[in-house]
């Protein structure tokens, strides 16, 4: 089974609802002691990191987020989710992220006439043979909708990137974490394949 | 390379879809929940659904037609009409809308767009905006379009976007339901003025007219209800032609 966390954030239900579609069980889980029971998580998010961050610690998730990333269990962050697994993010303020993987989140500062926020369907370059990206052409657009974006410290992190005024770093994966820009479930049939890619995925580390 | 949009909006009216010329007139356009169907297996870049009747019982049914949206289409949805809270806009977020579009309340309220980009991100709200040209030059109107004010549409846009709007959804009542074309004069103006994305709507009747829109200026995303309610056309066809002429369109496998 696949658990979404759910910390108080919006809408959920799509990201179930494309699993669903994918053929593979997923629930929302809003309570952090049952996090464990999961095979693998997945963890989304709308809105500013600051408070993301601020309802991730005020529900206890913080410490059981992390617990289960050391247990080697698959994690994908979607969107805010991504940015969250970073180590700080400087949205409103600025605020320290869950450190699932090493690097900041900054805000987009694309080249005219590019506008921010980043709305709309745009491809990927590909920056590693990867089987979260398989079956998926580098030509095909996902739905990106976001102003920060995320600079792992590690290159060797960077999954794919996204032309945008500029390249910014669109998919990342550090042992078994995996983030992503774009929504998966916002982005019809190549959203899909990529959530059966994660579901089927058997981290190597 | 981001690309641009084409999005399809269903006008709703007591969970009916409906569409008129000017903001009046209206005809009834058939079942939201078929059309929902039909764009999904056409992949629109995203659909707005926009209620134009403002009662308890036609928000009921479009709650009702955003649910089902939300479980059979995995593409971003928008919502709006008399939304005048952030109770309004959360009701819609869990109903599965990914953002909403305020327009009346944009300028009656104007501190509600501040509070939705803070509570939920300033992606999750389009600020609309309806505007007709008289003598005077052109000025703001709320209330569906039965309400004028002395708002400026460049400067409101500019407002909007300060405010912390995330898109402007720019709506012209004089060219709506016409077919004869975008104002791309509008376009230009408010997409030059404000450094949001602007979703442009009111009077795309042929393929030619996106391809305007989306060539001359410097708008993000194309609009249309009647191009696609009356007609044999649907986004499929609008991408494919929009490509050839060298517009950036989505690819999808």
């Amino acid at each position: 089974m696949i658990g979404i966390v759910d910390y108080g954030v919006g809408n959920l239900a799509s990201v179930r609802n494309a699993f669903d579609r994918a053929g593979y069980e997923a629930e929302l889980c809003s309570r952090q002691e049952e996090l464990g029971q999961y095979e693998r998580l997945v963890l989304p998010g709308v809105g500013s990191f600051r408070s993301a961050m601020e309802l991730l610690e005020q529900g206890g998730w913080v410490h059981a987020l992390k617990t289960y990333a050391a247990t080697k269990k698959p994690m994908l962050g979607i969107c805010l989710g991504m940015q969250l697994m970073f180590d700080y993010g400087e949205e409103h303020g600025g605020a320290a992220g869950l450190g699932l993987i090493p690097g900041t989140v900054v805000h987009l500062e694309p080249a005219a006439p590019n506008k921010v926020p980043h709305v709309g369907w745009n491809s990927l370059n590909h920056a590693m043979r990867h089987s979260l990206l398989e079956g998926v052409k580098p030509v095909v657009d996902f739905y990106f909708v976001h102003s920060y974006h995320c600079v792992p410290k590690n290159p060797e992190h960077i999954l794919a990137t996204c032309d945008f005024g500029g390249e910014f770093v669109a998919a990342v994966v550090a042992g078994n974490v995996a983030g992503m820009q774009f929504h998966p479930e916002k982005s019809q049939p190549a959203g899909i394949r990529i959530l059966e890619n994660f579901a089927e995925w058997e981290p190597q580390c | 390379m981001l690309k641009k949009r084409v999005i399809p909006v269903l006008l709703l009216r007591d969970g009916r879809m409906a569409k008129g010329v000017q903001f009046g007139n209206y005809r009834d356009t058939g079942n939201p929940k078929t059309a929902v169907r039909i764009y999904s297996a056409q992949d629109a870049d995203e659909l707005v659904f926009l209620d134009i009747q403002a009662s308890l019982q036609s928000r009921t049914a479009l709650l009702e037609i955003i649910r089902e949206a939300a479980t059979e289409c995995f593409m971003p949805l928008a919502a709006g009409g008399g939304i005048e809270s952030i109770d309004d806009v959360r009701e819609l977020l869990l109903a599965g809308a990914d953002k909403v579009v305020v327009t009346t309340a944009a300028v009656t309220n104007p501190g509600l767009i501040t509070a939705i980009s803070e509570r939920f991100g300033n992606q999750c709200v389009v600020a609309g905006i309806d505007y007709r040209c008289d003598a005077d030059g052109a000025k703001v109107w709320i209330r569906c379009g039965t309400e004028a004010t002395q708002l400026d549409p460049v400067e409101h846009a500019r407002n909007l976007a300060a405010l912390g709007a995330g898109e402007i959804f720019l709506n012209s009542i004089d060219h709506d339901g016409l077919m004869d074309g975008y104002d791309l004069d509008m376009a230009e103006k408010i997409a030059s003025a404000v450094s949001v994305p602007v979703i442009v709507c009111g009077g795309a009747g042929n393929f030619m007219h996106l391809a305007e829109l989306l060539k001359d200026t410097s708008a993000s995303a194309a609009a249309c209800a009647s191009l696609f309610h009356f007609g044999d056309n649907n986004p499929i066809r609008a991408r494919s032609y929009l490509r050839n002429l060298g517009i950036p369109m989505r690819v999808l496998k």
